[in-house]
């Protein structure tokens, strides 16, 4: 593998220089599907304090963005669901939190916008809700429709399986979701991937995300917890 | 005996046709993925990003990687395929899903839905489904018809902060199955659960309609 001045030999030293208080970031996932788990437990080993969180999820207490809470780092969160976290709930019943709650669809929607260039869009979600309230409404032929703004953020973290020293990056399977969005919001993307593949190595018919959108990437290690360990059992030949 | 929650799987699944693309709401609607009618061809739309969704995998197939908007394991099938969650709700938002079946605590005879927030108990956030009651073509709704202290959840308004505004288009509760008139002018019961009788669904229903058996 050629040097790159990307690649970074681990998940602290890519998030140097991309870190202030007060900042705004937006972190991969669903649920814990697909998470950066390297940027985040670095993030938490940074002293960087009174983060807004743009994530569909909070994690779980002990995991993921959830160790942020832990140690008090996040100010806000921008979520769509946020249910699997017990110090999620606890900050945010003592006031300690904010939260900003998004439908998932517009919460995609607007990282995209946001990374796309387009400050605004119009969707029908949300349009009778409290999701709608003091957001201007317009009428497209016989139905209404409500404003919604694209969202940007000082720093994206995400997750991808394979990446080259050029950025370029491929997801695996419902780990995808939100990351390759997130990889185009922020003013300066890190990814980090579960393999540094050689440049040439990926086919450029199949890459997710092109290296444009990453300033950093970083191999990491994987616990990939699961939520909901579901399964089947195989009868009896 | 009013439906059991298996009972109103398979009706909900009667709702299924061949061709279709359905994405089924947690709980009671995840069991309607266990009646699709031997030969008919449907799709299950997962919101966070996958088409074609397979059953729960045996112990040594579960990956990470693989899951369900639930956060369950699932498993990938020949024809599945993965996207972001951006092409996921341009899907749902863009009309191209044919079908979603969700749960909810209060629908209206206009056709709102309440389904996300209790206001004063802790609120976990709307997910999907805003999203799905607003794009998706056809909505309906599977859930108990009095709520655990009696009280009729199919209601004149929903008094909880709404999902969405006029959007189901068919109600199924295990005493009986109503539409909702596309004028939003009121229910029209459509069928009773056995040994249900219209008089017990007068009395556990605050919600207008006609009957229509």
């Amino acid at each position: 593998m050629s040097s790159s001045p990307k690649v970074f030999p681990d998940a602290k030293s890519a998030l140097e220089g991309f870190t202030f208080d007060g900042m705004t970031v937006m972190s991969g996932g669903f649920g814990l599907c697909g998470i950066p788990e390297n940027l985040i437990a670095a993030l938490r080993d940074s002293s960087v304090k009174g983060i807004t969180v743009i994530s569909n999820n909070a994690g779980v207490d002990g995991f993921g963005l959830g160790q942020l809470l832990e140690t008090r780092q996040i100010k806000k969160m921008i979520s769509s669901y946020v249910g699997e976290n017990k110090e999620f709930e606890r900050q945010y019943l003592a006031g300690e939190l904010e939260l900003e709650f998004n439908p998932q669809g517009t919460l995609a929607e607007r990282i995209r916008a946001g990374g796309a260039g387009i400050p605004g869009f119009y969707t029908a979600t949300g349009v009778g809700t409290i999701v709608a309230d003091g957001k201007e409404i317009k009428r497209f032929g016989d139905r209404d429709y409500v404003l919604e703004t694209g969202l940007v953020a000082d720093l994206s973290i995400i997750k991808a399986w394979k990446g080259d020293a050029r950025g370029n990056l491929i997801f695996r399977k419902t780990a995808r979701n939100f990351n390759p969005m997130m990889a185009t919001a922020g003013k300066v993307c890190i990814a980090e991937v579960e393999e540094i593949v050689p440049v040439g190595a990926l086919d450029p018919d199949n890459i997710h995300t092109p290296g444009i959108y990453v300033d950093r990437i970083v191999q990491g290690t994987f616990e990939k917890r699961i939520e909901q360990r579901t399964v089947r059992v195989r009868e009896a030949v | 005996m009013p439906w059991n929650r298996d009972d109103l799987a398979k009706r909900a699944a009667r709702e299924l046709q061949d061709g279709f693309y359905v994405n089924l709401g947690i709980g009671i609607p995840t069991l309607v993925a266990n009646h699709i009618p031997e030969g008919m061809t449907v799709t299950l739309q997962s919101e966070n990003g996958m088409l074609g969704m397979g059953p729960f995998p045996y112990e040594d197939e579960i990956d990470a990687d693989l899951i369900n908007a639930g956060k369950q394991t699932i498993t990938e099938l020949d024809e599945t395929s993965y996207f972001s969650s951006s092409d996921s709700f341009a899907m749902i938002r863009g009309g191209h899903i044919n079908l979603t079946i969700l749960g909810a605590m209060e629908v209206a005879e206009n056709g709102d839905i309440a389904n996300w927030m209790i206001p004063g108990k802790l609120v976990k956030g709307m997910g999907g489904a805003m999203d799905l009651v607003a794009g998706v073509k056809r909505v309906v709704v599977v859930m108990d018809h009095a709520n655990k202290h009696g009280e009729s959840k199919v209601l004149k308004a929903c008094t909880l902060p709404l999902t969405g505004t006029r959007v189901v288009n068919l109600i199924i509760t295990n005493l009986g199955v109503f539409e909702v008139k596309p004028d939003g002018s009121g229910l029209k019961l459509i069928e009773l659960a056995p040994d249900v009788t219209l008089e017990e669904i007068a009395e556990k229903t605050e919600a207008a309609y006609e009957v229509a058996i």
